[in-house]
């Protein structure tokens, strides 16, 4: 199976790789995936106090289409708002790095990457506001 | 040196060079049919069949009049085990095989269990169209099949005991180095076994297993042995009667020789007997019928004459490369592990576990070495590797797997090079793996809830 021109530019000089401090109230952290199925994704949004998403970086454990719908989605969603970064959908990412049927969970995994981490910032504001409601984050240890 | 570098050998090997010049007479000028039995082009073409007949058998320590070619190995595969049930159904219906088996005889396996039970269920049917007195159809089976407690119905115990097609099989686990466990292999013999059938070398990850142990169990038990050798042969030391092998599939395309040809070793002495599975000319002393493909033939006696008489230096030098390659990556990276035995293994063979970094990024990484990878993403089922599966192995290490196959053309200076880009990969994928931050930050990754997707 080929690569497309995209994915290889996106493997091969990835966007926004690194972390994010996950305790900054300002950083929602997304965590999706399972070692076992082949491919975690990890999207950090550091986000406004009036919703801008502000800077996103991403660490993905996965194939070449996954680091590359991780690196294009960091791309993406800086700038948006959270209602607008909201809207992307795995269709958007699988046509612009033109991902053949196979690899649709990749661009799969990097939505719902989104969506995880502007949950658990929402869960993190909730929980300062509200002050009771527990924070949610995608994945979270078991005590 | 030449980019890309091929390290797949497992997958197919280069034509050796002079293969291919033995082979050029048999397309243009000496193209006759080896079973032309009335002119010179015949005879000719069947001389040089016999040549490579004769090559091939010195190679495997048997007679020539034992080999039978074939299109590869996949259908010696197909064609020993079907051919083996068919020929002594009477005898008995089961077989013993190994769950890291190679898909051609582990498919071959499942296509007589399910034509046993498709018959069994015919009978099932006409069981109950005489109970029921009515039309029985097959969504109905299983319904009518508890309301009339067929499970303990005598009449159709006894049709089931002459079903005479297809077989019921046994897939013993390795054990976690790959081998087969040869208590488990004795205790799983019936008085209905008739075909053992293990691999002599894993294509994934290259252990060689104990055949001549295998083989003298067979013999003791009156069971045939089958041993698709393809992976082994002209690598490692093989004889069919010091295994004891009754069928020993072989490819020519494995060792250096072309695509599109193999053999089958049928025993003589005591005789194996085995149902055709192409009907026609009688070709092969009727075992399996079709023009014979002269010029590939003539490659792979050339190919498995090279093979004997190089094996013993080629395998020196191959597994000291190999050695070299896993003693690089070993020196500059953490968390690796080789799977399958690190003894009884192929010279040629490297299967490690990057942990933390995934097969296929990893392969794209080093996009100008070919290998291949136990990630699911490599395959078009999406699921890791069956074979390291089979072992134990962790399904993220399998995902994070890569199989390197070194052989006959592969250099010092590749190996080196291979190592520099590996280290350098692994490194890279690991730097933006939220798996290796995370372990490094000594998270147990094991008690993390991971959101299944």
């Amino acid at each position: 199976m080929a690569y497309s021109d995209k994915v290889i530019e996106h493997f091969e000089h990835s966007r926004n790789v690194g972390t994010l401090d996950k305790n900054d109230p300002n950083v929602g952290t997304g965590l999706v995936g399972a070692p076992a199925c082949g491919d975690v994704m990890r999207l950090q949004l550091k986000i406004s106090d009036d919703g801008v998403i502000q800077d996103a970086k991403f660490k993905t454990f996965g194939c070449g289409s996954a680091i590359a719908s991780s690196s294009l989605v960091t791309e993406w969603v800086k700038g948006k708002s959270m209602d607008d970064a909201m809207k992307i959908t795995n269709k958007d990412i699988a046509l612009e790095l033109s991902l053949p049927p196979v690899k649709i969970h990749c661009s799969v995994l990097a939505e719902d990457a989104i969506k995880a981490a502007i949950e658990d910032f929402r869960a993190k504001r909730a929980a300062r506001n509200g002050g009771s409601a527990e924070t949610t984050p995608a994945a979270t240890r078991e005590a | 040196m030449k980019l890309p570098i091929y390290m797949d050998y497992h997958a197919t090997t280069p034509m050796d060079p002079r293969v291919l010049e033995a082979m050029k007479p048999y397309f243009v000028e000496d193209f006759g049919n080896a079973a032309s039995r009335n002119h010179a082009f015949g005879w000719k073409a069947e001389a040089a069949v016999e040549k490579a007949r004769k090559q091939i058998a010195s190679l495997l320590g048997c007679s020539d009049k034992e080999i039978v070619f074939t299109s590869g190995a996949t259908e010696s595969n197909n064609l020993a085990i079907k051919g083996v049930v068919e020929f002594y159904k009477d005898k008995g219906d089961h077989l013993i095989t190994l769950t890291t088996e190679h898909k051609a005889v582990l498919d071959t396996c499942k296509r007589l269990e399910r034509q046993r039970e498709e018959r069994i269920d015919e009978l099932k049917i006409q069981r109950l169209m005489e109970l029921t007195g009515q039309d029985v159809n097959a969504e109905d089976l299983a319904t009518l099949e508890i309301k009339h407690s067929l499970d303990t119905d005598a009449l159709l115990k006894r049709w089931i005991d002459k079903v005479r097609v297809g077989a019921r099989v046994t897939y013993l686990s390795p054990k976690q180095d790959g081998l087969i466990d040869l208590d488990q292999l004795r205790a799983a013999i019936t008085d209905k076994t008739i075909l053992v059938s293990v691999m002599l070398a894993n294509n994934e990850i290259g252990v060689v297993q104990p055949v001549n142990e295998i083989g003298a169990i067979c013999r003791e038990k009156g069971v045939l042995f089958h041993t698709d050798a393809v992976q082994g042969v002209g690598k490692v030391p093989f004889n069919v009667d010091t295994a004891k092998a009754d069928l020993v599939s072989l490819s020519a395309h494995k060792m250096y020789g072309p695509k599109g040809v193999g053999a089958l070793y049928v025993r003589r002495k005591p005789r194996v007997r085995i149902r055709e599975q192409i009907d026609g000319g009688g070709h092969e002393r009727g075992m399996r019928s079709g023009t014979l493909n002269v010029s590939g033939i003539v490659g792979f006696g050339a190919a498995a004459e090279l093979a004997q008489h190089e094996m013993a230096s080629e395998a020196v030098r191959v597994s000291a490369l190999r050695d070299r390659l896993w003693k690089g990556v070993a020196a500059k990276l953490d968390y690796l592990t080789v799977n399958g035995s690190q003894t009884a293994r192929l010279p040629g063979n490297l299967n490690v576990s990057f942990a933390f970094a995934e097969g296929e990024g990893l392969m794209m990484a080093i996009k100008d070495v070919a290998v291949s990878s136990g990630s699911a993403c490599t395959s078009a089922s999406l699921e890791p590797s069956y074979v390291l599966r089979a072992l134990g192995v962790e399904e993220e290490m399998a995902h994070s797997s890569i199989r390197f196959g070194l052989g006959r053309f592969t250099t010092e200076e590749e190996v080196d090079y291979v190592i520099e880009l590996m280290v350098r990969a692994v490194t890279k994928l690991r730097d933006m793996s939220p798996l290796y931050e995370m372990a490094k930050e000594g998270i147990d990754l094991k008690s993390v809830s991971w959101k299944a997707h």
